[in-house]
């Protein structure tokens, strides 16, 4: 700690000091009592931090080094699950699958949740149409993912009823191979798109409006006012919302696992899916520990990339 | 103070651990206090309720504390619970499961209990004790029940193809023409013009009554679906049964089989499989979406609970040489090896497996209980309910029954066998690319 921040830093301290017993000449010492008290509000989310993340995360990667069936010890093994894993046809599937599975979801979620939201902030302001673009979300996934189960169902479901009626052939949606994950990615778009929407319109909210003046004063079109002004001004919102989209839809699991668990033959065997079967079917922890660390660091990496090459921690209002 | 407090926490882990040392010799010697005893099946729910009530009457000390989780729940909330120690004291366990609870050290020996207090293991159905002795020869449950599987069809629409009740309790089968079965099964499908499987101008595209309804791939056991067909050529899962440690999926007699039940589909007589995800074999009956079903006594109830449905019953059709084949699965309850109340636990376990709960059990007319006694008169209940279940009962008479295949990494099997059975009936692959898959079961024995 040098004079110089400290000296720097000091008016800032003046005026939201915490001015209870601080005697004056004991000022400079305030960074390190700042500290603690930083630690004490931090405390609570660092304790739950470290038991409920941190721990179990350092404890997945020692056991993805081991043979570990829960019932009993796990026996060091070294790095022989990461090469029975990059040998492992089911993973590369997987793997294949979740990409496709991503790619639906968040193309289709991020463009529809870009539309809703522009019209939220320029057509619908009624709170009442906002709210109810939010119900999808706010009912449990596992019921969302039920409850298009049965309306898809091949022989019962009303969807199928529908198009039968249409005079078209009935489609088996969860039951054949080439459907099964574009309408896992569906059902998901649907429940995800009202939230996705929300986030975009707080993002549209703090666009300021005088850009738009601007704009219209310059007799710019709607098109070329989105394209120059809402889309870059939205960038960093953009992306934290992809962020945090892509990062949620590559862990994909409850939809898969309450419809097709994994099939037909492995259509749908998403990552995470593949993971629950080796740890919770068949018993092997230090595998699916394994999976997990390699979805963990594909994650990582994803994140990073859209980061850096989106630059989502700049602005362009400055 | 600090130091006081050290000594007592200290005394507190060594009492801690000394209990836990505990759990490999009994908790507690007396047969006391509550017991924990889960089951899958909610329609044997009340029998097992009033076994519960009639147990405490008789024994006031113990009290049975009963909790009914359905079957895709039950064995992922079970290994929790062994890992929690929360894991109910008793259970009904099934054969595909307990050998690799067993090999765990999760379930406790019954060899003294059955020694000790005379259990007489002949009294029940033969073969039954059997399966329930692990590869280390310890025994790890008693039998509660049993169960073969039988052709369940549609009167109504049986009799308007004219098939009598004779006719379809002595079908045959071969993989090559299907023998009567097929002929039976075409004759029953019906297109949405009304033409028969079997005559021409028969549009496969656009079914209304499929000949024989379908579940799904069977995986590798097949159970309900092909195991009674591909028994009757003299094949079998693995080398040896229980504990085989070579399967054989490789073996023609059995990619025969497969490949004649696939063709079904293709013929239209059987559903695609795609159109099983999330549908129900016994619904679609009730529907009137199938003639035939195949599957297991433990559905007789729910089969005759359909409006407007008359069901009948008649035994698997007998294969290429003249004897008919059912796989034969037994149920039993186990004591967890972590229970804390053991003593209390195996009395309950000896209570079930006895001719006074069995009993309670068979005149309900839902299973086929383990001992003999108790079948026998679970039988008459049927029948006074007006079900003739001889189409079940007749494998174990004519001794046609062979074993569920009991082996060890039954569930990374099925890891493999489910996706490869899948593949060939929905007509991905053929059924030579089971052999494939066969390598890849048995490499997980080496």
């Amino acid at each position: 700690m040098t004079t110089t921040t400290a000296r720097g830093a000091a008016p800032a301290r003046k005026a939201t000091g915490t001015g209870t017993g601080n005697a004056a000449p004991r000022r400079r010492r305030r960074p390190r009592s700042d500290l603690k008290v930083a630690l004490l509000f931090i405390a609570p989310a660092l304790l739950g931090f470290v038991a409920f993340y941190l721990v179990p995360s350092i404890r997945g990667v020692y056991l993805s080094f081991t043979e570990y069936s829960v019932l009993g010890d796990p026996t060091w093994i070294g790095i022989k699950n990461y090469t029975a894993i990059f040998a492992d046809d089911l993973f590369w599937n997987a793997m294949a699958v979740t990409v496709q599975y991503v790619a639906l979801n968040i193309g289709f979620q991020t463009v529809i949740a870009l539309g809703l939201a522009l019209l939220m902030h320029n057509v619908a302001k009624s709170t009442l149409i906002r709210g109810a673009l939010l119900l999808p979300f706010l009912v449990a996934n596992v019921i969302v993912a039920l409850l298009w189960f049965w309306m898809l169902d091949y022989q019962l479901g009303i969807v199928n009823e529908v198009i039968n009626w249409l005079g078209l052939p009935r489609i088996a949606f969860f039951g054949s191979e080439q459907w099964a994950i574009p309408t896992i990615a569906g059902v998901n778009v649907w429940r995800h798109m009202g939230y996705t929407a929300l986030l975009i319109f707080a993002g549209l909210q703090s666009i300021p409006n005088h850009v738009y003046e601007v704009a219209s004063l310059d007799g710019a079109s709607p098109t070329r006012t989105f394209w120059s002004i809402t889309m870059p001004l939205l960038r960093p919102v953009l992306v934290l919302v992809l962020v945090v989209t892509v990062i949620g839809s590559f862990q994909v699991f409850d939809t898969v696992a309450v419809t097709t668990g994994g099939g037909p033959i492995n259509a749908s065997r998403v990552i995470q899916m593949y993971i629950y079967q080796k740890a919770f079917g068949e018993s092997d922890f230090g595998y699916a520990s394994a999976l997990s660390v390699i979805l963990f660091v594909i994650l990582a990496l994803v994140a990073f990339v859209q980061m850096k090459f989106l630059k989502g921690n700049e602005s362009d209002l400055d | 103070m600090k130091k006081t407090l050290g000594a007592v926490a200290a005394a507190a882990a060594i009492a801690i651990s000394l209990s836990a040392c505990g759990g490999s010799a009994p908790a507690s010697t007396e047969a006391k206090g509550e017991i924990n005893y889960w089951l899958w099946d909610a329609n044997q729910l009340p029998a097992y309720q009033q076994c519960a009530d009639d147990f405490t009457k008789a024994n006031p000390d113990i009290k049975v504390k009963i909790t009914q989780r359905g079957w895709d729940d039950y064995w992922t909330t079970l290994t929790n619970g062994f890992v929690a120690g929360t894991a109910p004291d008793v259970f009904t366990n099934h054969l595909s499961k307990y050998p690799e609870y067993a090999a765990k050290k999760q379930l406790l020996s019954l060899d003294d209990a059955v020694a000790k207090d005379g259990i007489k293991l002949e009294s029940y159905t033969k073969g039954l004790p059997e399966l329930w002795v692990g590869q280390d020869g310890k025994r790890y449950g008693l039998p509660k029940d049993w169960d073969t599987v039988g052709l369940f069809y549609n009167t109504a629409m049986t009799d308007s193809a004219g098939l009598t009740a004779e006719q379809m309790a002595n079908l045959d089968w071969n993989p090559q023409d299907g023998g009567s079965y097929e002929k039976a099964i075409a004759h029953l499908t019906v297109d949405k013009n009304g033409v028969r499987g079997d005559a021409a101008g028969f549009d496969k595209n656009n079914v209304a009554v499929y000949g024989l309804g379908l579940a799904g791939s069977g995986s590798g056991q097949g159970q309900t679906e092909w195991s009674f067909l591909s028994a009757t050529t003299g094949w079998s899962a693995t080398d040896k049964n229980p504990w085989g440690t070579k399967f054989n999926y490789d073996d023609p007699k059995f990619q025969e089989t497969i490949a004649w039940w696939a063709g079904l589909v293709e013929k239209g007589y059987m559903p695609k499989l795609e159109t099983t995800v999330g549908a129900s074999l016994a619904d679609n009956f009730g529907a009137g979406k199938a003639a035939i079903n195949t599957t297991g006594d433990w559905l007789i109830g729910q089969y005759k609970s359909y409006k407007g449905v008359k069901t009948a019953f008649a035994p698997t059709p007998k294969g290429p040489e003249g004897k008919r084949a059912s796989m034969f699965n037994g149920l039993a309850d186990s004591v967890w090896a972590g229970s804390k109340n053991p003593a209390a636990s195996v009395k309950w376990v000896e209570y079930l497996a006895s001719t006074a709960c069995q009993d309670v059990v068979a005149s309900k007319g839902v299973v086929f209980p383990a001992l003999t006694s108790s079948s026998e008169k679970a039988a008459e209940a049927f029948k006074a309910k007006g079900t003739d279940v001889s189409a079940f009962t007749t494998h174990v008479k004519e001794g046609t029954t062979f074993l569920f295949p009991i082996a060890d990494k039954a569930a990374k099997v099925d890891g493999i066998m489910k996706p490869a059975m899948d593949a060939v009936l929905s007509g991905k692959k053929p059924a030579s690319s089971l052999t494939e898959a066969n390598n890849q079961v048995n490499a997980l024995f080496k």
